[in-house]
């Protein structure tokens, strides 16, 4: 395997809807704004792409992605389509890395988009619990917000996570976003206002839960000596993991913890693991992320991390799973202050504020989750992070942090039935 | 039941501007639309949103798993054993995911405790009109895994508690859905 790097990404705005535009055109605006970062990249450089989109019943258009690849003028270069639920994005991004390490490539596009205003939000909603076994599962009433919900009352019950916890996270990631133009929901809120919203699944209320966008995202990844030739300041793709359980939740063993190199089995004397709870899919996807990249002490050793945040209580499941913090601890994590950004004023008293801020973009509760984009949004915003050009990318520097040299991005499927992490590093 | 309305009530404001149609799925059939003589216009056309109908039947087995449901039509809660690692599963499946092996059929206890537990306010739009309706987990004593269902005779999320016993019924009319078994506090 050889070195890869990352030299350059670009985002459609998320929206709640984009009539104007269909996905074809919503891939074009984000390779567009991609290769203009780097004008020594011309088409004819691309080797091959990878192309992600989650669902064939929002498209309602069976090889989407030779049409967004046809769009691009890609053609007759290699692309394949990339799917893993709520992951897509983050597997598309390591089929970049694949195609990149293997020496098949020299220089691939990765791409994604979803369309999800094609249908009303309930339908939406009936769309994604399909992807969750459609015998035992759906039809008892499938419903993403609910199977979140009975996990975050397991993990209430198991460790004492509280609901003000949760509402502390949407609260992050709302402020977060208000310095993200590219985000769709820019908020000040108070836990309060989280509270007080509706309820959609207890304890889960709107404020909660990341809503349904449309958008694309697309990423170029390079050989290192291609790399360098494109621009000044690559970044280095040093560390990729992926994890994956069972697709029925009822189905999750209750056995031993997967220990983290900074745990010990002591620690966890007592805990089903992963039970419901907790994901043995993000875990497995850390360690071996970890292992690649050489991280023995994640929270010393990573400077920010942009994790799936579809629900308030997954973000802090997963602090716990990528060993940010011992399993149990994830909400005392995020209320002490340790995930909130050092710079931004969030209206709440914190002990520890930045010790490692995640979600600084805003991550999908506050900028969206058209799926097959999501993992590669997340991937842009870190390189943008790491790059030091947040100011460039999001017009004002509110948002970039002083010491950004590694990253951890985490995308995240089903009821944690994929997950993947990739470390990214200053490659100069 | 109409809500008892008092003066003090009628004169106190009850404004919402946040109030708001939902959206429907109904609408005109249209066969024309205006179009401008000069054809640079066209890039700043509004976009056409047409309704896009999708119905399908399959003809869809349970395969392997289809005595589950003929046990629930008998009123009758199976599972599955691996023949041999004994490893047990509420949810059945005909090959042990620890040791690969085939399982057999067995029938779980109707009695078991609610592992976790929700209640839905909103659902997917096939589940809508059932809202709000109670999730749980069931755990079942000697058996390793878990099993997804409804739980009815509870008002709200304040009824349900983890480590509460429930009890499985039967629907008498079998639809052959997971949902012909439901389960209700044990009493």
């Amino acid at each position: 395997m050889r070195p890869v790097y990352m030299v350059s990404g670009g985002v459609s705005k998320f929206e709640k809807a984009r009539p104007d535009a269909t996905f074809q055109k919503m891939v074009k605006e984000a390779f567009d704004y991609t290769m203009g970062d780097v004008p020594r990249l011309k088409p004819s450089m691309i080797d091959g792409s990878v192309g992600s989109y989650f669902s064939d019943h929002f498209t309602r258009q069976l090889m989407a992605g030779i049409m967004a690849t046809d769009y691009l003028g890609l053609c007759p270069k290699p692309n394949k389509r990339v799917e893993g639920g709520g992951a897509t994005g983050g597997l598309c991004f390591q089929a970049g890395w694949e195609s990149v390490a293997s020496g098949r490539m020299d220089v691939c596009l990765a791409f994604g988009f979803e369309t999800m205003s094609h249908v009303q939000t309930w339908k939406g909603n009936e769309f994604i619990a399909l992807a969750s076994d459609v015998n035992f599962d759906y039809p008892v009433g499938g419903f993403y917000s609910g199977y979140y919900a009975m996990m975050v009352n397991r993990h209430i019950h198991e460790f004492g996570t509280t609901v003000e916890q949760m509402a502390m996270v949407s609260v992050k990631n709302h402020m977060n976003a208000y310095n993200n133009p590219y985000a769709q929901k820019r908020k000040r809120l108070t836990i309060q206002d989280v509270r007080n919203s509706a309820m959609v699944a207890y304890p889960l209320t709107l404020l909660d839960i990341c809503v349904m966008s449309d958008g694309a995202a697309a990423c170029i990844l390079a050989s290192e000596d291609m790399a360098f030739k494109l621009t000044d300041r690559p970044v280095k793709i040093t560390g990729v993991g992926t994890g994956t359980d069972m697709m029925r939740m009822a189905d999750r063993p209750h056995g031993e913890v997967i220990l983290a190199p900074n745990e010990k089995k002591s620690d966890y004397r007592n805990l089903k693991y992963p039970g419901v709870h907790s994901f043995r899919a993000g875990r497995s996807a850390g360690l071996q992320a970890y292992k690649m990249a050489g991280i023995k002490d994640p929270i010393k050793e990573i400077d920010f991390v942009e994790l799936h945040d579809a629900y308030t209580s997954s973000e802090i499941q997963t602090y716990e799973d990528l060993a940010l913090c011992k399993y149990g601890d994830g909400g005392k994590f995020v209320e002490e202050g340790h995930p909130f950004m050092p710079q931004i004023d969030y209206g709440l008293k914190l002990k520890t504020k930045g010790t490692i801020p995640v979600n600084p973009s805003g991550g999908l509760i506050a900028c969206g989750h058209p799926v097959g984009a999501t993992g590669l949004m997340q991937a842009v915003f870190a390189f943008w992070q790491i790059q030091g050009t947040i100011k460039k990318h999001y017009g004002s520097a509110e948002l970039q942090l002083k010491k950004a040299n590694r990253g951890l991005i985490h995308s995240h499927a089903g009821t944690g039935t994929y997950v993947t992490v990739s470390i990214m590093e200053r490659g100069w | 039941m109409a809500k008892k309305i008092d003066a003090k009530t009628i004169n106190a404001p009850r404004h919402n501007p946040a109030a708001k149609l939902d959206e429907i799925m109904t609408g005109t059939t249209v066969f024309n639309i205006p179009f401008p003589k000069d054809l640079n216009a066209l890039k700043t056309m509004s976009p056409i949103i047409i309704k896009h109908p999708y119905y399908v039947e399959y003809i869809h087995s349970y395969g392997q798993d289809s005595p589950f449901f003929a046990g629930l039509a008998n009123k009758k809660l199976l599972g599955t054993r691996c023949g041999k690692c004994s490893y047990t599963y509420a949810t059945p499946r005909l090959h042990c995911t620890k040791c690969g092996k085939e399982t057999k059929w067995v029938e779980l206890p109707q009695e078991g405790r609610v592992h976790t537990f929700t209640t839905c306010y909103f659902g997917s739009e096939e589940f809508l009109k059932d809202t709000p309706f109670h999730l749980v987990l069931v755990e079942f004593d000697g058996v390793d895994t878990l099993f997804l269902t409804r739980l009815i005779g509870v008002e709200g999320p304040e009824d349900i508690k983890i480590g509460m016993k429930i009890r499985a019924k039967f629907r008498r009319n079998s639809q052959l859905k997971p949902t012909d078994v439901y389960f209700v506090p044990a009493g």
